[in-house]
C-alpha cells in the first residue's frame, strides 16, 4: 500500500511574489518536490487547485487589509503545518514602512475612499501561529529546500539564528567594514543568504532581519565612527524588516525628525 | 644551516616544491586583503604590497621596495586549508564516503611565527589524545612549511608577549628572512628539517649565507620584535581571569560586542565546529556536514531546554577565558599566539589585550 503524498499549498498576501519565485526557480528540485509532495494549491505554478485541508502551507506576504486578516485565519485552519516565507510574512516587509508614517493613501490614489486597507503591515505570526519562519527578501533557495527536506524526513531544519558574519568568514570573504570601511548590517542580521552582499564588496542590507542577539546599538555606534550619518543609520534599519522590533527601535533612536 | 637566495632562487625553490608534488598555498592579494590562496610561482606573491592594521581596520597599501612578504597576517591563516570552514564527514551515497584528500600535500609559503605556533596548537587539539581527527590528519600529513620571519610588526601584533614570535623557532622546513636593502633583494634561508635541506639542495641559486647577511637578518627580526603594536599584560592570566569572573568589565565589553563571531572565525587556533545532518528531498541520501562554529552563537551552548550562555557578557567571557586560561588546563598551552586577528577583524574593534589590561588594572 502506498501512503498518499502530503499536500502542499502556497499562499500569497501583501508581497512582491519574489519568495514564490524562489520556489519556482528551484527548477530541478521542483520536480523532486512534486515527486514527494502533492502541489495542491499553488496558483503561480498551476491553475489546478485541490481542496484543503493541506499538510503544509507556505505563506508569503504580510497582512495589510481587513480581508487578509480574515483570510489568514482560514488558511491556518486548513493547514497542519504553516511556514511563513520571507521578510513580508515574518516581519511585515518593506510595506511596513507605512507603520511609521501618516496615512499615505490620499497621496497615492485619486479616490482613496475605495481603498480598504489596514493602517499597518504586520507579520503573519501576529495573526495566527506560524510553525516555522523563513527569513529573507527574498528567501534563499537552499534554506527553502532544506526546510522542505527536513519536513519530509521529520527532522529539525538546519536554519541557524547567528550573524551573517559567520557565513561571510566561512566563505573566506574579507570583512567590508574592516577592509574597506563600508558600513555593513551583517553583525546584527541573521545568516541564510550566504553573505551575498559582502561577496560583492557591499555592506549587508539586513534583508534577513535581526539575528538571535542583535546588538544594534553597538553596531550603529560603529557605523557613526565610519562616517555614516544618523539619517543613514535610521534608513538602514528602516528598510526590509523595519517592523522587526530590534531594528524598529534602533531606527527610532536615529530618527532625525 | 643558513643560505642566501635571490628572487630567481626563490622561484627555483617554489619550482622545486611543485616538482616534488606539493600544492603551493601562499599569500595573494584578494578581496581587499592579503589572503591565502593557491599559487604557482613567485609572480603570484604580493610584491610591493603591505597592510596597515588597527582595531577594526585593515587597509592594503603599496610599499616601494617590492618586498614579497612585507606585510603582517591577513584575515586568513593556514587553518583555511588544514581545518576547512565546511566539510562533509559522511555520505550515504555512495555509502559511507566522506570528503577525502587524495589531493597533493600542501606546501604553505610565507607562514609567520605566530601561525606556526597556531598550527602547533591545532595539532594538539586535532591530533593529540585518543581520537585524532582524520580530516585534519590527512590535510596536515606531509605538509611542507616555508616560514617567513616578519620584517615588521603590525599595530595589532603582540607575539612577543605570547612567546610566539616574531622569529620562527620550530615547526618549519625552511624559514626565510627577506632582505631588501644594501646588497639587493634577497632571502636568508634557514633549514629546519632534512626535507628543507633537500629542497635547498635542489635550488641551484641557494648559496651559503655570508656572516653579513646572517647578521642583517638577525637585526631585522630584532627590529620587528621591538615594534610590537600591542602587548599582553605580563600577569598570570589564569589567576587574573579565574579571580575576576564577575568583574564589571565584562558588562562593559558586552555593551560593545556584537556577538558576531568574527573573532573566532579569524582566530588561527579556534577549533569549534558544529555538525549538521542533512537529507535530500527524496529521502534517499543523507550527509553529515561539519562547519566552523563560534562560542558567540546561542546554539554553541544549547543543551536540553535552551542555551546556557544567553548574555553577550557570558559569551565574551567564555571566549576570552578559554583562549587565555582554561585552554592551558585543556591542552597545556595558551590558546592565543598574539597574531592580533581578533583585534583587526572585530568590526567593533574590541581588543583582547586592552580587555585584559582593564581587568588587571582594576584588581
Ligand atoms: S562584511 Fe559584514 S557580514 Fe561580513 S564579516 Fe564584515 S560585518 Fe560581517
Ligand atoms: S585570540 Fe586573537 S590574537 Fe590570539 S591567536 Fe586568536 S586571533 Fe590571534
Ligand atoms: S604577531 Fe608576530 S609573528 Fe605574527 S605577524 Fe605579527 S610580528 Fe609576525
Ligand atoms: S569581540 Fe568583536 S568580533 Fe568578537 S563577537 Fe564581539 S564584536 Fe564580534
Amino acid at each position: 500500500m502506498t501512503t498518499p503524498k502530503p499536500t502542499l499549498a502556497v499562499w500569497k498576501f501583501a508581497s512582491c511574489d519574489g519568495c514564490q519565485l524562489t520556489l519556482l526557480n528551484c527548477e530541478d528540485e521542483l520536480l523532486q518536490i512534486a515527486g514527494q509532495l502533492q502541489i495542491a494549491n499553488f496558483p503561480e505554478a498551476s491553475s489546478q487547485v485541490i481542496e484543503g485541508p493541506y499538510d503544509v502551507s507556505l505563506v508569503e506576504g504580510s497582512i495589510t487589509t481587513p480581508g487578509d486578516a480574515e483570510r489568514i485565519r482560514r488558511v491556518r485552519r486548513q493547514s497542519r503545518i504553516l511556514i511563513t516565507i520571507g521578510a513580508c510574512a515574518t516581519s511585515g516587509g518593506i510595506q511596513a514602512l507605512r507603520n511609521f508614517s501618516g496615512d499615505l493613501a490620499p497621496l497615492v490614489y485619486a479616490s482613496p475612499q475605495y481603498i480598504d486597507s489596514l493602517r499597518t503591515s504586520t507579520a503573519i505570526a501576529e495573526h495566527v501561529q506560524a510553525d516555522f519562519e523563513l527569513r529573507g527578501c527574498p528567501i534563499g533557495k537552499h534554506q527553502l529546500l532544506e526546510v522542505i527536506a527536513a519536513l519530509l524526513s521529520h527532522r529539525r531544519p538546519n536554519v541557524r539564528g547567528h550573524s551573517v558574519c559567520i557565513e561571510c568568514k566561512r566563505a573566506g570573504l574579507s570583512c567590508v567594514m574592516v577592509a574597506h570601511g563600508t558600513p555593513c548590517l551583517g553583525p546584527v542580521t541573521q545568516a541564510g543568504c550566504g553573505a551575498i552582499c559582502p561577496a560583492y564588496h557591499r555592506g549587508c542590507y539586513g534583508c534577513f532581519g535581526p539575528m538571535e542577539t542583535p546588538n544594534t546599538k553597538a553596531l550603529a555606534a560603529r557605523w557613526r565612527e565610519l562616517g555614516a550619518t544618523d539619517q543613514a543609520v535610521h534608513r538602514a534599519f528602516r528598510t526590509f524588516t523595519a517592523a522587526a522590533e530590534p531594528f524598529r527601535k534602533e531606527a527610532d533612536a536615529h530618527d532625525a525628525r | 644551516m643558513r643560505y642566501v637566495l635571490d628572487l630567481g632562487g626563490l622561484g627555483q625553490l617554489l619550482a622545486a616544491l611543485r616538482q616534488r608534488g606539493f600544492r603551493l598555498i601562499g599569500p595573494v592579494v584578494a578581496d581587499g586583503a592579503i589572503c591565502y590562496g593557491e599559487i604557482t610561482s613567485a609572480a603570484d606573491l604580493p610584491a610591493g604590497w603591505t597592510d596597515e592594521q588597527d582595531g577594526g581596520t585593515y587597509r592594503l597599501k603599496r610599499r616601494d621596495d617590492g618586498a614579497l612578504f612585507g606585510y603582517n597576517v591577513g584575515p586568513q591563516s593556514p587553518k583555511k586549508y588544514l581545518f576547512p570552514a565546511s566539510a562533509t564527514l559522511w555520505r550515504s551515497h555512495p555509502p559511507g564516503t566522506a570528503d577525502t584528500d587524495d589531493e597533493k600535500p600542501f606546501a604553505f609559503i610565507g607562514v609567520r611565527s605566530c601561525e606556526l605556533h597556531a598550527i602547533a596548537v591545532q595539532d594538539r587539539v586535532f591530533l593529540g589524545g585518543q581520537h585524532p581527527d582524520p580530516l585534519y590528519a590527512a590535510r596536515r600529513d606531509g605538509a611542507f612549511i616555508v616560514a617567513v620571519n616578519c620584517g615588521q610588526a603590525a599595530r595589532t601584533c603582540f607575539c612577543v608577549s605570547m612567546s610566539a614570535g616574531p622569529k620562527a623557532d620550530a615547526g618549519f622546513d625552511l624559514a626565510l628572512t627577506e632582505l631588501t636593502g644594501e646588497g639587493g633583494h634577497r632571502f636568508l634561508a634557514e633549514t629546519g628539517t632534512p626535507r628543507g635541506e633537500e629542497v635547498i639542495a635542489d635550488t641551484p641559486g641557494a648559496q651559503p649565507a655570508s656572516p653579513r647577511d646572517a647578521t642583517a637578518a638577525d637585526q631585522i627580526i630584532e627590529r620587528t620584535a621591538a615594534q610590537m603594536g600591542r602587548a599582553m599584560p605580563a600577569v598570570d592570566l589564569r589567576d587574573l581571569l579565574y579571580g575576576n569572573l564577575e568583574h564589571p568589565r565584562w558588562d562593559d565589553v558586552a555593551a560593545r560586542c556584537l556577538t558576531c563571531g568574527n573573532c573566532t572565525m579569524a582566530c588561527p587556533t579556534c577549533f569549534c565546529f558544529s555538525v549538521e545532518d542533512v537529507t535530500d528531498l527524496a529521502g534517499r541520501a543523507a550527509e553529515r556536514n561539519r562547519s566552523w562554529d563560534s562560542c558567540f552563537t546561542l546554539d554553541h551552548s544549547y543543551i536540553h531546554g535552551g542555551p546556557v550562555r544567553t548574555s553577550a557578557r557570558s559569551r565574551y567571557r567564555q571566549w576570552m577565558t578559554h583562549k587565555l586560561a582554561t585552554w592551558t588546563g585543556q591542552f597545556g598551552t595558551s590558546g592565543c599566539v598574539g597574531c592580533g586577528r581578533c583585534i583587526t577583524w572585530c568590526p567593533a574593534g574590541i581588543d583582547i589585550t586592552e580587555e585584559v589590561a582593564a581587568i588587571a588594572a582594576d584588581t
